[in-house]
């Protein structure tokens, strides 16, 4: 009887931290998310996140969606042989990657570089002081640290996402008419004649929300992290797993409102 | 507000951290134009009562007057205000990593819009050579100051937008006696000059005489004796000289974690 209880205490307890977890992160995203438009801006704080977002995450989103518009080409032809379905390979790469793959996988390698960036330099902060010595020198932390941050995440996904789209095609493009023998003309064709606004538009708000949580995780973990080296090592981990939690979940959701039917 | 009117007037100002009292009804009150030095061991609450008066910790209870207003109940305006009056100068400096020193130092007054970029970076370089510093030192990254560099530097941030109160938390740790010595020079100069009122905390008794006019000690949260901080080393009283005189034997007993 008293394991059952000891039991379901525990379970109280892991519920009631993940409410105020959930509780506090939430007021977190919302105050960061309001500071955006509220001045004083700080128009080289956004510039130097969105260079380190946009900018720098460029050729680790590259090579991931070249690579994945490839292989999606190569299973896909394999699969759909079975079904003498071939001729399909072009409207699938293209939907998998402009609906799902692209802002998918930019969003986990985003999380991974610059989450991580994120919490290790906010946390660093955080244990040196620095975030207090904002404070003390009249500047709001959630203004100058996070705001920029979380406005450079919103507008730097969409962007990424854009050129994974068009990398992930022409990895599937390549696939298909170097070695599976596909006319050049007739996929580009098929991809064109498939591809619908909604595909695209539907990735881009994904990526403007997976860029929002990134920044926010990084921002949330650095800037509660607490106890030195380790505490920020922690931080970074929990930044990069939750943000990439949050991508796969949200993706659902996201999913579910754009094209349940 | 008469002249007698405190610059900093504590009064039962109590915080807790969980079980751990750690501020228990600090009454306290610093002169205008004095500095107040408060000494304490480790975990005594020093640091807590610095930033309760900062704002960057909020008091469980107690009262803080900044000029004879009370800055817990006052509008958030006029809050932030008060507190922009205050400069200080953290332990380990807290210089930004990211911005070269002479940002750091023209930090606050680009925070504030009280002058433009090129101005903020003259003026940053004024406030570099009162603290010894040469104008080159501006276009260097923290990371590449000495520890007594980035003191003054340090220093020179707290000092930059002319407050009319200073912090200084442990400002002679991890330094040399010599540096530590050009530390508390430099601050001694910087209070007087600005007319400031400050408050400093420290363990290094020299530093305590050199900088304080008052001193005050802090022990389990409370404040255990004040009076003049030239008297330090002679108080009579047992718990004031066991600390100042470093004895192991004495009414402060040492808490060992069990």
């Amino acid at each position: 009887m008293t394991a059952a209880l000891d039991f379901v205490a525990l379970l109280g307890r892991l519920l009631l931290g993940a409410c105020t977890t959930s509780g506090r992160l939430a007021l977190f995203g919302l105050s960061g998310l309001s500071h955006i438009v509220r001045p004083p801006f700080y128009g080289r704080m956004f510039l130097r996140a969105f260079v380190e977002i946009g900018y720098f995450s460029l050729p680790v989103v590259a090579l991931t969606a070249i690579f994945t518009g490839m292989v999606l080409a190569l299973q896909s032809s394999t699969g759909l042989s079975r079904f003498s379905a071939d001729s399909a390979v072009a409207s699938l790469v293209v939907l998998s990657v402009t609906r799902e793959l692209g802002p998918v996988l930019a969003g986990l390698m985003v999380a991974g570089r610059v989450g991580a960036a994120i919490a290790a330099e906010v946390g660093t902060m955080r244990v040196t002081d620095q975030i207090d010595a904002l404070s003390t020198l009249s500047t709001n932390p959630m203004k100058y640290l996070v705001a920029p941050r979380l406005l450079a995440g919103l507008i730097a996904l969409p962007l990424l996402v854009v050129v994974a789209d068009i990398l992930g095609v022409m990895g599937g493009f390549i696939i298909a008419t170097a070695k599976l023998g596909f006319n050049a003309a007739t996929y580009l064709n098929s991809t064109l004649n498939f591809i619908q606004t909604d595909d695209v538009v539907s990735g881009l708000v994904k990526a403007a929300v997976f860029g929002v949580l990134i920044a926010l995780m990084g921002c949330y973990q650095g800037y509660n992290s607490k106890g030195g080296a380790q505490g920020v090592g922690q931080a970074t981990t929990s930044a990069v797993v939750a943000a990439s939690v949050l991508i796969l979940a949200f993706d659902y959701v996201l999913t579910e409102l754009f094209f349940a039917r | 507000m008469s002249d007698m009117t405190p610059t900093i007037r504590l009064r039962g100002l109590s915080k807790s951290f969980g079980d751990k009292k750690v501020l228990d009804g600090i009454n306290l009150d610093v002169a205008k134009g004095t500095s107040m030095v408060v000494i304490g061991g480790s975990g005594s609450g020093k640091s807590v009562l610095i930033k309760c008066i900062l704002g960057l910790i909020e008091p469980d209870e107690g009262v803080i007057e900044i000029d004879g207003v009370d800055v817990l109940k006052a509008p958030r305006e006029q809050r932030t205000a008060l507190r922009a009056r205050i400069g200080m100068l953290f332990q380990n400096g807290a210089l930004f990593d990211s911005l070269p020193v002479w940002e750091n130092v023209a930090f606050g007054l680009l925070a504030q819009r009280r002058c433009s970029r090129a101005e903020a970076r003259t003026r940053a370089a004024d406030v570099l050579a009162q603290v010894g510093l040469a104008a080159s030192v501006g276009d260097l990254s923290p990371s590449e100051l000495s520890g007594g560099m980035q003191k003054r530097v340090g220093l020179a941030r707290a000092i930059a937008a002319q407050p009319d109160i200073l912090f200084f938390d442990e400002p002679t740790t991890g330094l040399d006696p010599i540096m530590g010595a050009v530390i508390d020079g430099l601050i001694v100069d910087c209070v007087k000059r600005m007319g400031s009122t400050a408050i400093a905390i420290t363990h290094d008794m020299l530093s305590a005489r050199r900088i304080g006019d008052m001193a005050a000690m802090l022990y389990k949260g409370r404040i255990v004796w004040e009076g003049p901080a030239s008297g330090l080393m002679d108080t009579g009283n047992a718990m004031v000289d066991q600390f100042t005189h470093g004895r192991r034997e004495g009414p402060i007993q040492m808490e060992l974690r069990k």
